[in-house]
Formats: structure tokens, sequence, C-alpha cells
């Protein structure tokens, strides 16, 4: 099938060069003494967005569904010398997640158009590089180039929050930096481990995850890695290193507290983009590198991961509960949802993983949607405090009812995103350990309890603020994101097998890879991770010869 | 019997320039003595290259005679333009890169 | 497997009232302008009178079906499939989802009808009259999915969205701070029970994996079933270490999620806070069709629950208990719903004692004549209360017998039903409950269970009469400048109430067992015909009785309910002072079922109230705050930051001389560590 060529490319690098070519022309315009206007840089940045999105459609439209391995495949040398190469490819996962980003930035932007009085050249500069930052991150296959765009993603970021949030946003930016940071210099050094451990026993030297499109060269993904020997060159450790990074982003408690404090004080837009995107970048780092390079060590790991998961998943849900501020309400949902994506993810089974996969997306649109709704009300009302409200359902019922339905997108109700998610996650889950799941399946009380007991708050009972009397309803402009919001809500929940469908052939990929490694090595360890997977296989097997390509 | 006594004087100069170096309070003083510290490495090159009949010392004290040379210049530049801001060449008076 | 006929109807059954809904939805929230009320009426009336006229074209091709290929299915798509798991967007009509459609879009539409004429004050400015039959759709497509879908996953789909427009109708005069409260409470212990009916389906689910034969489709579920009947599961030691039967453990996680959806012990305390909502909804909601949510599943699984016994006892003791518990707060309550909801509460019980017993068809036909009577006495119910200007303590009625004739009548006949009047429906219904409880040779102490159930039938006749006595007859206890006031409801009420009247005395007639058959001449095999029609659904428990016997419970029934009319006749109409008198004698008693044995305060101080104090003080003060952040976080940056004030920061004196020293002292270093 041809598909044009670069797109890829052009899909990760629009954002950026728009946002370079803009610096220009405003400077430029701006030494012949006429200044480009605010709203002219918003329109042009608006439209870079929509056009990724556009030329991320193609992607989609272009991806073969039934093939495994990856697609849309670009390879240059770069430092050949060290093995450093631009390589980028997406598979099922990958898409799903570039899709999201494409998506939810121009959305983004529209929502904030008014929000941001200060410097918003700057602002939407900034966007503009994040995009990229994210959408390399997605789609890098080479591990240097992956950890440079992870890095990078920071420094948008932190500006964001920094420049533009609220009362105490540089102390959520410089927390938010330095922890994410602090997690990921381990990973640095599980890197280079990897990288020396892969010279060793074939002798090249790359970073390249697997074999570049026409090259024989083995990538990392090849590289046996003992669970035995020397401490710091076996599975576990470098597991656990990779592990930090990554836990850090998800969050996983108890590396959490950074995500409260980022969410609360960054701007709307930061706070959807950091929320949609940025938190999954964390669990896509675990399914991409961290799972298929040490199966043994994921599933040794798995118990350990569940209790955390578990802990976060109720915990995140009674925290929430007894937050005044609705926006650290919803930052601590996140940490329950992504309690979830991990429950799943390491059940290590075909229903786990792909409701983890998907569930990522759905918590993006969610708690985005969430964070969008927040900071229209702030807008009018310029507070976040729950007890300064009540009663809004009142002046504000189609806010209200589009509020109410994301909060039910949120609780998992059938018909809506979040249940299909969930729903696998727990199933597969299930199978992993029944007592992990049964307990994690009594969130779903929890979180209808928090989020119902907010809503109620918030938009029942007699309006006793006098300031709430007046309060003007959505917007045109709002009206249309949050509509933009609820169709994907509804898509995914009422036939998820568009995307599921993309999703079978990676995670099945990944199940096989992760058997075939544990094949390699003798040990009692690998032994019992090489039946777990097997299991999975084996069951995954029944639906595979079903479903038509 | 010539490299040792110049050598024992080389190393006497060094001790010396060293240790105004380190305690002199003057600026100017201090500079002196880092050019005696080279001058005491100079001599030892020369001694040694006349024992063992390599040119490669005289050579090497002609390069570090340069480099005095254009050391001292730099140095007495930055003395100067330190005088000016500071009014004094003492060293103690200078002390603002500090915590 | 046998392959049904597909018939592409069915789907319209479930989506038409979507499409009501949707389009209210889009209307009002992205038009902004309301529909007109001929419209709204025409749209939401017009969508589930055409459900039902579907589903009965539906039941007559069904009937010409022969009997074990009997069902119609329609697809639509696969909905969730992922590794071995696929659950489709598919419906199945059989027998019993039959019954099912045909009383809820039946009794729904007539509620609908009747909402016309309660809602007819919300015609204000917030729009309340088209909201209100937007949810009213949306509820009906719910429950409909519910009973009609083919799969665990399309059922559970129905039951949460039934419990959103539960949520959604219970406070829907959202202004006032109680009906949120109680709309929020339901929702919640609606979803502790679902967390039952989850792990159920993971259970079953993995177990069937392991044979070969995962699926969660119904039909494929009753052939697989009997493969993993013999399986046991050994509880790990820190829970007893016993080992239980699989069937059963899965039997009590779904039933887990009916005890929440249909309001048994001890998930039954949001029905009776329901009553916040408008009638309509409790007559629709919360008596005919969605507590019964529970039943329908229990009786959908019952290839299940046969090969279960230890599920079915419990099912039937817990329905036992409840009935009990229900009933004995009813006597003690004065508002009117209040009574009815305890009673529906009650009634449900009763359902689970026969589905626990076995009687799977009796307890529907119990779904199917309560459907009719307590919708009958919802409505009426509704109608006192307009007629009362939204009056709805029994103290101060008394005596409307003249002033509102025909809600009295309708009324009354609801009350004879379901106290078990000869002939009617509920007696019907209710005998054969009973009788599954004597012959349940399967439960531990089931002539216990059948004795108990017998006092409680006659506890019911008691408290329903009570009510009667107190609202309709006796002394006018209404306030005097009410009294002009209090006129006859309209005949969109009073139109629905006389078809459910009627209902309530002639529906019992779909299924009379052959010994309580009074037309001669009729075939014992052929008698029930309810129960015949739908044994190709369920798991039949056949017991051989004499009619004999059968008659003589039955009269002993009647009598006993006879006498609980009697008692209330003696207290309420021939003796009015005596009740005051008792109640002081007995004040203490009385309180604590007066106030529903405080469960609810219970509840709040052994769950909630912990719960949100040790998650803010424990779990977020003091953990995350002050452990994570505090300690860890800020106090490792704080011991870098001492560390570089304190020590480090020395080392930069800002004297030149003191950096050569310690290049000097490095330098000499260096040269001996070269030097060897």
């Amino acid at each position: 099938m041809t598909h044009a060529p670069a797109l890829l490319s052009w899909v990760t690098f629009a954002p950026l060069a728009v946002a370079l070519a803009l610096l220009v022309l405003d400077g430029l315009a701006g030494a012949s003494g006429r200044p480009v206007a605010k709203e002219l840089w918003k329109g042009a940045a608006l439209a870079a967005t929509l056009l990724t999105f556009a030329l991320s459609l193609g992607l989609w439209m272009g991806f073969d569904p039934a093939r495994t391995g990856y697609q849309f495949v670009e390879y240059t040398p770069w430092l050949p010398h060290y093995g450093i190469h631009y390589f980028a490819g997406i598979d099922g996962i990958s898409l799903l997640l570039i899709l999201l980003t494409t998506f939810l930035m121009p959305i983004v932007l529209i929502a904030s158009w008014h929000e941001i009085e200060r410097s918003p050249k700057s602002f939407v500069f900034f966007m503009l590089a994040l995009e990229t930052g994210m959408v390399g991150t997605f789609a890098a296959l080479n591990l240097f180039q992956f950890y440079l765009l992870w890095e990078l993603m920071l420094i948008p970021m932190v500006f964001i929050i920094g420049v533009w949030g609220g009362a105490r946003r540089v102390y959520a930016a410089v927390k938010f930096f330095l922890f994410t940071m602090f997690g990921s210099l381990l990973m640095l050094v599980a890197i280079l481990v990897v990288y020396v451990l892969h010279h060793h026993q074939f002798g090249v030297w790359t970073f390249d995850f697997v074999s570049g499109p026409g090259s024989v060269v083995p990538g990392i993904l090849e590289t046996l890695i003992p669970t035995t020997g020397v401490w710091w060159q076996t599975q576990p450790w470098l597991f656990l290193a990779f592990a930090l990074a990554f836990g850090v982003k998800v969050p996983i408690v108890p590396l959490h507290t950074w995500l409260p404090d980022a969410h609360v004080e960054a701007p709307t837009a930061g706070s959807v983009i950091l929320a949609g995107v940025l938190l999954k970048m964390g669990t896509y780092g675990f399914v991409r590198f961290a799972l298929p390079l040490f199966p043994v060590a994921s599933v040794e790991f798995a118990p350990v991961v569940f209790a955390l998961a578990l802990a976060g998943i109720l915990y995140g849900a009674l925290v929430a509960m007894v937050q005044k501020d609705i926006k650290k309400l919803v930052a601590y949902s996140s940490v329950a949802h992504l309690g979830f994506v991990m429950l799943g993810m390491f059940a290590l089974n075909v229903e786990g993983l792909e409701g983890s996969i998907l569930q990522m997306v759905n918590h993006g649109i969610s708690t985005g949607a969430l964070f969008l709704l927040v900071g229209m009300i702030y807008q009018r009302r310029h507070t976040r405090e729950i007890a300064a409200f009540g009663g809004i359902a009142k002046p504000m019922p189609v806010f209200a009812a589009l509020f109410g339905i994301t909060v039910m997108s949120s609780v998992g109700l059938p018909m809506l995103n979040g249940f299909v998610g969930e729903f696998l996650i727990l199933l597969g889950a299930f199978q992993a350990s029944p007592g992990f799941a049964s307990a994690a399946t009594f969130g779903v009380v929890l979180a209808a309890v928090y989020l119902l007991w907010m809503f109620r708050r918030v938009f029942f009972g007699p309006v006793e603020n006098p300031e709430n009397r007046g309060l003007m309803d959505l917007d045109l402009r709002e009206k249309l994101v949050m509509a933009a919001m609820i169709v994907p809500m509804f898509w995914i929940g009422i036939h998820p097998d568009t995307f599921l469908r993309r999703l079978h052939p990676p995670v099945l990929d990944l199940l096989h890879v992760m058997e075939s490694k544990t094949a390699l090595e003798a040990g009692p360890a690998s032994a019992r991770a090489r039946a777990k997977l097997l299991a999975a296989l084996e069951g995954a097997g029944a639906r595979a010869g079903e479903a038509a390509p | 019997m010539l490299v040792e006594k110049a050598v024992a004087l080389s190393a006497i100069l060094f001790v010396l320039g060293t240790l105004g170096a380190l305690t002199r309070r003057n600026l100017i003083v201090i500079l002196m003595s880092i050019e005696l510290m080279l001058n005491a490495v100079n001599l030892a090159l020369v001694a040694f290259s006349r024992q063992w009949g390599d040119l490669a010392g005289h050579v090497f004290v002609l390069m570090v005679i340069v480099v005095a040379a254009a050391e001292v210049a730099v140095g007495l530049g930055i003395v100067i333009a330190l005088f000016r801001n500071r009014e004094s060449v003492n060293v103690e008076d200078s002390s603002l890169l500090k915590w | 497997m046998v392959e049904g006929q597909v018939y592409p109807l069915l789907r319209w059954i479930v989506l038409l009232p979507l499409f009501a809904a949707a389009v209210h939805g889009v209307s009002l929230g992205w038009l902004r302008q309301p529909l007109s009320r001929t419209a709204t009426i025409a749209l939401s009336c017009g969508a589930p009178i055409l459900s039902f006229v579907l589903a009965f074209v539906s039941l007559i091709r069904l009937a010409t079906l022969p009997p074990d290929a009997r069902f119609l299915t329609d697809t639509l798509f696969t909905w969730i499939g992922a590794g071995s798991f696929s659950a489709d967007a598919a419906f199945l009509f059989d027998p019993l989802s039959a019954v099912m459609t045909l009383v809820v879009t039946g009794v729904g539409s007539l509620i609908h009808v009747y909402s016309v004429g309660y809602m007819d004050d919300d015609h204000r400015d917030d729009r309340g009259f088209q909201r209100f039959f937007c949810f009213l759709n949306l509820f009906l497509f719910s429950m409909l999915a519910l009973v009609l879908g083919d799969n665990l996953l399309l059922m559970f789909l129905g039951w949460e969205g039934v419990g959103l427009c539960s949520y959604l109708l219970i406070g829907f005069w959202y202004a006032d701070r109680w009906n949120a409260y109680a709309g929020s409470k339901a929702f919640i212990v609606n979803r502790i029970g679902d967390v039952g009916f989850l792990i159920g389906i993971f259970l079953l689910f993995w177990a069937l994996a392991g044979v070969d034969a995962a699926t969660v489709n119904f039909r494929e579920l009753a052939v697989a079933l009997p493969q993993i009947a013999d399986q046991t599961v050994t509880l790990p030691s820190w829970l007893g270490g016993a080992s239980w039967k699989l069937t059963t453990l899965i039997g009590i996680c779904f039933f887990l999620g009916a005890v929440g959806k249909s309001a048994q012990i001890p998930l039954y305390v949001w029905l009776p806070d329901a009553m916040a909502g408008p009638t309509p909804v409790s007559a629709l909601i919360h008596a005919a069709t969605m507590v019964t949510a529970g039943v329908y599943m229990v009786c959908r699984m019952s290839f299940l629950y046969a090969e279960a016994p230890g599920a079915s006892a419990l099912i039937a003791w817990t329905g036992l208990a409840t009935a009990v518990l229900a009933a004995a707060i009813a006597i003690a309550q004065t508002d009117i719903k209040k009574v009815l909801a305890y009673s529906t509460v009650s009634q449900l019980g009763f359902m689970f004692v026969a589905a626990g017993c076995g009687a799977y068809s009796a307890a529907i036909f119990h779904v199917v004549t309560h459907a009719f009577f307590k919708a009958l006495l919802f409505l009426g119910s509704g109608a006192v209360i307009l007629a009362m200007h939204h009056e709805q303590d029994t103290d101060k009625m008394g005596g409307l017998r003249q002033l509102i004739p025909w809600t009295h009548r309708w009324f009354a006949i609801g009350v004879l039903a379901i106290a078990g009047f000869p002939g009617m429906s509920g007696f019907f219904s209710k005998d054969e409950i009973l009788l599954s409880a004597w012959l349940a040779h399967g439960v531990p102490g089931h002539r216990a269970l059948y004795a108990i159930a017998l006092v409680t039938a006659g506890v019911t006749a008691f408290y329903m009469f009570r009510l009667h006595f107190r609202t309709f007859l006796g002394e006018s206890r209404v306030a005097p400048e009410l009294r002009a006031r209090v006129h006859e409801p309209n005949r969109w009420i009073l139109a629905p109430l006389a078809v459910l009247g009627v209902l309530s005395v002639v529906g019992g007639w779909i299924g009379p067992s052959a010994a309580l058959n009074p037309i001669p001449g009729v075939d014992p095999a052929q008698s029930n015909s309810l129960a015949n029609f739908l044994a190709p659904s369920l798991a039949s428990t056949h017991h051989e009785v004499a009619f004999a016997t059968e008659r003589w419970l039955a009269a002993l029934a009647v009598a006993v309910a006879g006498a609980g009319a009697l008692l209330a006749a003696w207290l309420y109409l021939w003796r009015p002072g005596l009740p005051a008198r008792l109640r002081e004698a007995i004040a203490p008693v009385h309180r604590l079922v007066a106030n529903k044995l405080y469960v609810d305060e219970a509840y709040d101080a052994l769950f909630v109230r912990p719960l949100v104090v040790v998650s803010e003080n424990v779990l977020y003060r003091g953990v995350d705050a002050g452990l994570i952040d505090r300690v860890a976080v800020n106090g490792s940056a704080n011991l870098v930051r001492g560390l570089a004030s304190g020590v480090l920061r020395h080392f930069q004196s800002g004297l030149a001389q003191g950096y050569l020293v310690v290049m000097l002292i490095g330098t000499i270093l260096v040269a001996f560590m070269v030097m060897g």
C-alpha cells in the first residue's frame, strides 16, 4: 500500500517547524515596525495543529490493522558510529496515542483562546514544541532518540506551568521538572548498560530498538539480558531503573505527589495536555520498552506492580474524595485511573493489555474533558473551590449535562468509553490475580462516590451563592470543544472495535516477543515467566483465529 | 654536579615563589611570585638540557618565556581594571565571587 | 446448539426509546429549543407504545415456533472483543425476555401516559416536562437492553443504564438537596452490588476459558455450564480455607448484584429514600421494572443456580429476611409512598424466595402481577398526592373516599390484589411462591421458610389495608382549607389506573396452577400457561404435589391474609383510638421500627463517616501531604539545600589564595599518584 513519503516525520515535526517559522516571521515583522497581531499567531498555531491532525488521520487511514510490525518506518543515520539514528515507526499502540495527541492539541488551543492574556505568542510556541516532542516520543524506535525527546518534552511543559500557571506555579513547575528528571536519570544508565551488553553479544554499537529496514544489524530488543550475574546487568535491576523513570510519569503511588501540584497550577491547556498525553508517556514506555526488554522481571515484579496499582486505585480515589478544589480532585482521579491501566498491563494477557492501552486513550479523553470543563467554570468565577458553587445546574444546564456525561465516562458507565477499558482490564487482571482484581473492582464504587459527591455539591441543591445566579451557559466555542470531546466518548463506548482492532497485532506480537525471550535462558524464573506467557497466548489464539484481517 | 646545584637553586626559587604567591597580599607581588616560579622552572629545564645534551629543554624554555610574558600582560591588565573598580590591589579586597 | 430465527424487528424495540431520548437531548442541549407539549407527548409516549406493539408482534411470531427452538435473535455488531472475550450487541427474544419486554413496555407506556397528567405543572422555564420524558425514555431503553440483551455484558449495560436513569429521575427536582442526595445514594448502593456482578462475570468467564468454552452469551452459557458444574474452589487460608463449589461462588457473586439492584438485605436502603423522586418514577422504576431486574437476572441464569444449591439457599433466605424486615418497617410508616416502598422491598423478597427455591417461573409470575398491582398502587398514591396538593403524610388524610371516589376504587383493587384476594392476580402468584417454599427440599429449613413467608403474607395484608383505611376511609383528618380543593385527577391519570386495575384483577389468569384453576375441564398440564410458555428458558425443577395439598395451602394463605385484613379493619376502622394507645404502650419498639431500625444511621456511622475521616486525616494529610510530600519530596530538597548552604558554600571563600592552596595540594597528590 502506498502512502505519502515521510508522513510520520511530517506529523512529528510540522508543529515545531511552524512554530520556528512563526518565530522568524514575528522577528522580521517586529524589526520592520509592523508587529504581528496576537490573534494571527493564535490562528496560525491553530491551523498548524489542525493540519497535523489531518495528517495524522492520513496515518490512520493508511495504517494496515492486520499487519504486525511497524509501519510508516523512517530511517536515517544520524551519528552512525555510535549507532544513533533517526528511526521512527508506528504500530497500533503508538498510532492510537499519536492520534490522541494530535486530536487534543487543536481542542486545547480553541478552549484556551481567551484564557492566555500574557504573551500568547510564547505560549503557542511552547505548545507547538510540546506537540512535536510528544509525537516524536511515541514514534521513536531508537533508544537515544527516545530518551532525547523524553527529556525534551519537559522544557516546554515547565514553561507552560511556570509562566502561565496559578499561584504556586513556580513550586509546581520545579517540582514537576526535578521529579521527572530524577526518575529518568537511572533510565539513562540502564539504557547505556543495555547498549554495552548488546555490543558484548553482537559486536555492534547501536541504539536501534529493532533492526532498521533492510538492515541485518540486530536491534536492542534481541539482547539477552540475563537474570543472574553481575547485579547491575541483570533484568530485575535494569527493569527497576526503567520502571522508576516511567513510574514517576504514570504516576505510580508513591511517586505521584508532583501530579496534584502540576495539574492544579497549570493553565487549562497545560492540565489537559499533561493529563491527556504526558501521563501516557509513562505507561507507553512500559509497554514499548520495559516489558519486552525484561520479560522475566516483568512477570516476577507483577505482584508488586499489582499492589502498587491497587494502592493507586483505592488511595487515589479516597484522597480525591476529600479534596476541596475541583481540579485537585480530578488530578487525584488521574492517579486512580492510571492505577487501573497499570493493573491491566501487568496482567500480561491480551484482554488486560488491550484494555490497558485503550484505557490510556479513554483517560486522555475523559480527564481531558473534565479539565476543560473546570477551566470553563474557572473562567467565569475565578475559583475552583467546591464550596463556592452549588446549584449551578439551574443557570448552566447545558454545562451541567456535559459535565454529567463526562463524569459518567470517568465513572465507567457502559455505553461510554471508560467502561470498555475498565472491564477488559479487570477481566484480564482477574485471570492473573483474582484477589487483586476483586479489590480493584471495588474501585469503581469509589469512583462513583467521589465524582458524584462533587457533582452534587457543585450542580445540585439551591443556588445559595448570589454570584452563581447570573452565570452564563456555554457559548458556541465551548460547546464545539465539548462536542468534539463527547463524540469519541460515545464512539469508543459503543463501537470500540474500531480501535481495538488495531491493537490485536501489536499486543499479540508483544506477548510473542516476551515469550520467546524467556525461552532463551534457563532457570526457574524464566520457566515460570514462559509458562505464564504461553498460557496468555493460548487463550488469545482462540479469538485470533476468528478475527478476519 | 652543576645539575644538582642548578636544580637545588631552582627548587629553592620555586618554593620561594610559591610561598610568595600564597602569603602575600599585594596582587602585583603575587604576580611577581608567579613569575619567579616560572623562571625557577626555566632554570631547571636549562640545567637538564645541558646535562643530557638535548635541545628540547632550551626550546621549551623559550616557549615558557613567551607564555610568561603574555600572562603577565593579561594579569597586569586585570590588576589595573580591578584597581579602577576597587581602589585597592589587596587580594582580600576582591573576594566577591563567594557565597 | 440450535439456531434461533433471526428477526431484525427486535432492535427497534430497544432503539425507539433511545431515539426519542436522543431527540429530546439534542433539542434541549444543542438547539436550546424545547419541543411543544404535543410534540413531546407524541414522541415520548409514542416510542414505548410502538415498542410494545413490536414486542407483541414478536411474541406472536415467537409462539409459532416449536418449543425447543423458541427464540428470536437479532445481532447488530460485535461490541467488545479482545483475546478470547467477545460480547455482541445482539438481542435475544425468548419466552422469558418476551414476558419481561411486554411488562416493561406495557406498564411503561401506561406510566408515560400517566406522567403527562402528573408532570403537567412542570411546564416551567426549566423545561422540566421535556427533561422528564427524556430521562424516562432513556430509562426504557436501558431496561429493554437489560431484558433483551443476549449476553451478560449487554445486560450489564442495561443494568448500569437503569441505575443512571434512576439517579437522574430520583434527583429530578434537583434544587432540593435531599432529592439529589437520594439519587446519589441509589447510584452508589447499586454500584456496590455491581461489584459482585462484575466479579461473577470474571469468575464465570475464566472458569469456562479453562475448559475452552469461554463465552458470556446466555445460550452458549446454558450449554457450556455443565462442564464446570463440578469444579470446586478452595478459599485461601486467611478466608477460612473451606472448599466451595465454583457455581455456588459465582451464583453468590451475581446475587450480590441482584441484592443491590433489587433492594435486598443489606443493600435495600436506597429504595425508601428513592421515593423523593416524582411518583411516576417510583411506579415505573422502583416497583414495576428496574428493581425486578435482579429477579430477571437470577431467572435468566437459572441454569447456573440449578447447579448451585448453596447459592439458591442463600437467595431464598435472604429474600425471606428482607420480606420480613421490610414488612415490619412498613407497619409503622405514615408516608403513603414509604409504605409502598417497603412493600416493594418485601414483595421482591418474596420473588427471591421463589427463585431460591427453584421456582423460577413463579418468581417471574410474581414479577408480572406485582408490576400490575404495585404500579397501580403507586399511580394511585400519586393521584392522592396530586389531589392533596403534594401532601404525602397519611396522618393528614382519611375519609378521601367521598372526595376522590374513582381513585379510591382503583386503589382498593390494588390492595385486594396484593393481599391475595382469591381470583385476583396476586392470589395466584403468591400461592405459587408459598407452594414452592413448601416443596423446596433442596433448601435447608424450607418448612420454616414457608411458615415465616405465610405470616409475612398476612402482615402484608395488614399494612396494605391499614394504608387504605387511613387514607380513604374513617374520619377525615384533612386540613379544612385543603378539603375544598381536593378533586379527582384528570383522565391522563385515571385511564392508566383503570387499565392497571383491570390487569390486576385478571392478570393472574395467565398462569393459574392446575389445582387452583376453577374452570372445569382444563387439562392440568395446560393450566399454567405462563409456566409452560417459560419452560424452555428456565431450568426446571418439577415437584409433584397433590391437588388437595395445594388447595389447603391456598386456603390457609387466604385465611392468614384475611386475618391480617380484619386486624387492620379492627384497629383502623372500628377502634380508631386503639392504635395510638398501642403505640404508646410499646413506644421504644415502635420508635425503632418507625425509624427503619436505624439501619441508615448505622451504615453512616460504620462505613461512611470513618471512611471520610480516615481519608481526610490519615490518607490525605498524613500520608500524601505529610509523609510523601513533606518528608520525602520536600524533605530531600531541603536536605540538598541544607548541605549546599551549610557545608559546601563555605568552600567558595572568594579568596584566590585559598584556591591556590587547594590547587597546590591537589598537584602534589597527583604527582605522588603518577609516580607510584
